[in-house]
């Protein structure tokens, strides 16, 4: 945990700072943390940023609208294809784009499968901070699961770029959906041994309950959203606030907490997956048969088998793959609710090929901003299980 | 509509001080253009306290370049109202030789956005409680989402052997930075 300042004879003098992280496992990544000490009691927190900063707002000004795209998977590394979603909603109303409800479903689909594994991390990581290995073996197994899910519609575990502006890049293979309603089944039931070992758990309690206690005042003024905002008692969700795609099609509830405090956030994360398989199965039962992408040629590149036999398709698909498509000169903001709270996208085109401006909000950097005031006055070990339930991923904080 | 409505308080509220404001039935977004010189703070206090519009949360805050006109800058503030479930977004604009008022103390959420805005653009928040640089490097120097800033930046960074540290150096490529630019002479598509 850095070094430690060792404390001079004079035992009056108690304050003292202590440097956390950047490389230590609870810290999430590249955290580095100033803390000021008082004994054990967190006086100040004073967290240093942009270890992992890459300049991913100044790149997207330098690359097509396609090109983009693939940044959006490497921000939140473990919510891949809700980002993805985000920025292709911001390009569709820049282009006033309509989606065909197959992509719709799948696009709904996947964020919902992305939002299990996002929280499986969140969750099973947390415990594993607090000192609770077991889940954390769980969870990545079923994790596992799921990203083979992303590997049968696009190829690759993590970094998909399955969802793209008018649609997705793939229809979806055969079978995979009767093998997403067997896990929905199965996962049911790892859910509730997850539960069993945690939310009764005393060890778990005695370190959650009451810690990082958050009034719902706070996280309005400090600019929380998604579990952040709803443990502290606000019902706000994207999903049903602005409903994006079919969210609209789809009935769940929206947990709520009562004491805003770190326990309350982990129950709620539990809930939300639940809802999110029942998101899932509504979506399996419901799925259309039909186009997986817009079919405005000017913007979505043609199938393979099209450019073999149509002279036009073959243009644009050189002209797509090499100048991009141009976009109107307009802003729009996109924003969804991602895992880990409200993602947004504000896109400003000049009418070139390229975004003028893309403005990224990442729902960790306003959440991790709070740490000083959420770890006022609990002890060192305390913090820690603060950043873990503020599900910091560093790739979102630092862009 | 509903949005019509906040439109109309919105230019009651603020008469005088709006230079453009338009909105989006789409999104559900209202934009407001705020002429240079009004009081930023007060015109958050207004949004954020009156009880028509209850826009409590302010979610972003970035800076765009415009390179172009005298005042590159539009700051862009988001609020959202969760009782009235709207967005609003306010730009202001500026110069790289004046100053904004930093709105820290209005919604304490600012307070890294504007550190970042001040960070990647160099844009003077006055009367913020802690203005440090957050994303770059320390002792980086430049303002690097800035158009005029190169996407290569001016320094380098390794570790030296024989120092024992990391050290910082004017960049040397080897190959010319190559900017790929496609865009057709002919007809946008």
């Amino acid at each position: 945990m850095g070094e430690n300042i060792i404390i001079g004879a004079d035992a009056e003098t108690k304050h003292y700072t202590l440097n956390f992280g950047p490389q230590h496992p609870a810290a999430h990544g590249v955290l580095r943390l100033v803390l000021e000490l008082n004994g054990e009691v967190t006086e100040r927190a004073d967290p240093h940023i942009g270890l992992l900063h890459r300049g991913t707002e100044k790149l997207i000004e330098y690359k097509n609208y396609m090109q983009a795209l693939p940044y959006f998977d490497r921000l939140d590394y473990v919510s891949m294809m809700a980002q993805e979603q985000g920025y292709s909603l911001a390009v569709e109303k820049l282009l006033d784009l309509e989606v065909p409800l197959r992509a719709q479903y799948i696009r709904v689909l996947f964020a919902e499968l992305t939002r299990i594994l996002n929280h499986l991390l969140a969750v099973t990581t947390h415990a594993l901070d607090v000192g609770a290995l077991t889940p954390f073996l769980w969870a990545f197994e079923e994790r596992e699961k799921l990203m083979e899910f992303y590997e049968r519609v696009s190829g690759a575990r993590m970094h998909a770029a399955y969802i793209r502006p008018g649609g997705v890049a793939q229809d979806l293979p055969v079978g995979i959906l009767d093998d997403i309603a067997l896990f929905t089944k199965t996962f049911d039931f790892r859910l509730n041994e997850i539960e069993e070992l945690l939310s009764g758990n005393r060890i778990w309690k005695q370190r959650l309950v009451d810690i990082g206690v958050v009034s719902m005042g706070d996280a309005l003024a400090y600019g929380f959203s998604g579990v952040m905002l709803r443990g502290s008692g606000l019902a706000w969700d994207l999903r049903v606030a602005m409903p994006y795609d079919v969210y609209s099609n789809v009935v769940f509830s929206v947990p709520v907490g009562v004491h805003g405090d770190c326990y309350d956030r982990y129950l709620i994360r539990i809930e939300e997956m639940r809802q999110s398989l029942s998101i899932i199965m509504q979506c399996l039962n419901n799925i259309p048969q039909g186009h997986i992408r817009s079919d405005n040629k000017k913007v979505v590149p043609p199938f393979r088998a099209q450019m073999k036999y149509s002279m036009e398709s073959l243009i644009h698909h050189f002209k797509l793959y090499s100048e991009g498509f141009n976009v109107p000169e307009a802003e729009a903001y996109a924003a969804i609710e991602a895992p880990k709270g409200e993602f947004g996208v504000y896109l400003r085109s000049d009418g070139s090929n390229k975004p003028a401006r893309c403005r990224i909000k990442a729902p960790g950097f306003l959440h991790l901003q709070s740490l000083d005031f959420m770890s006022k006055g609990h002890l060192i070990a305390d913090v820690v299980t603060i950043i873990g339930t503020q599900d910091i991923v560093f790739g979102e904080v630092d862009r | 509509m509903r949005i019509e409505y906040f439109l109309k308080i919105v230019s009651l509220l603020l008469k005088g001080s709006i230079e453009l404001l338009s909105w989006s039935e789409r999104e559900n977004i209202i934009y407001i253009n705020l002429r240079s010189g009004v009081s930023l703070d007060y015109v958050l206090n207004i949004f954020k306290r009156s009880s028509v519009l209850q826009a409590t949360q302010l979610l972003d805050l970035w800076a765009v370049d415009l390179l172009s006109v005298k005042n590159r800058f539009v700051v862009n503030y988001l609020l959202v109202s969760l009782r009235f479930g709207f967005r609003l977004i306010l730009k202001v604009s500026v110069s790289p030789s004046t100053s904004l008022i930093s709105i820290a103390s209005v919604y304490p959420s600012a307070n890294w956005l504007e550190r970042e805005v001040w960070d990647m653009y160099g844009i003077f928040f006055k009367g913020h409680p802690d203005l440090r640089r957050i994303l770059t490097d320390y002792g980086f120097d430049g303002f690097p989402l800035r158009k005029d800033f190169p996407l290569t930046g001016y320094t380098e960074v390794r570790y030296d052997e024989v120092q024992k540290k990391v050290v910082q150096e004017p960049l040397e490529i080897t190959q010319e930075f190559r900017y790929f630019d496609y865009s057709s002479p002919w007809e946008k598509i």
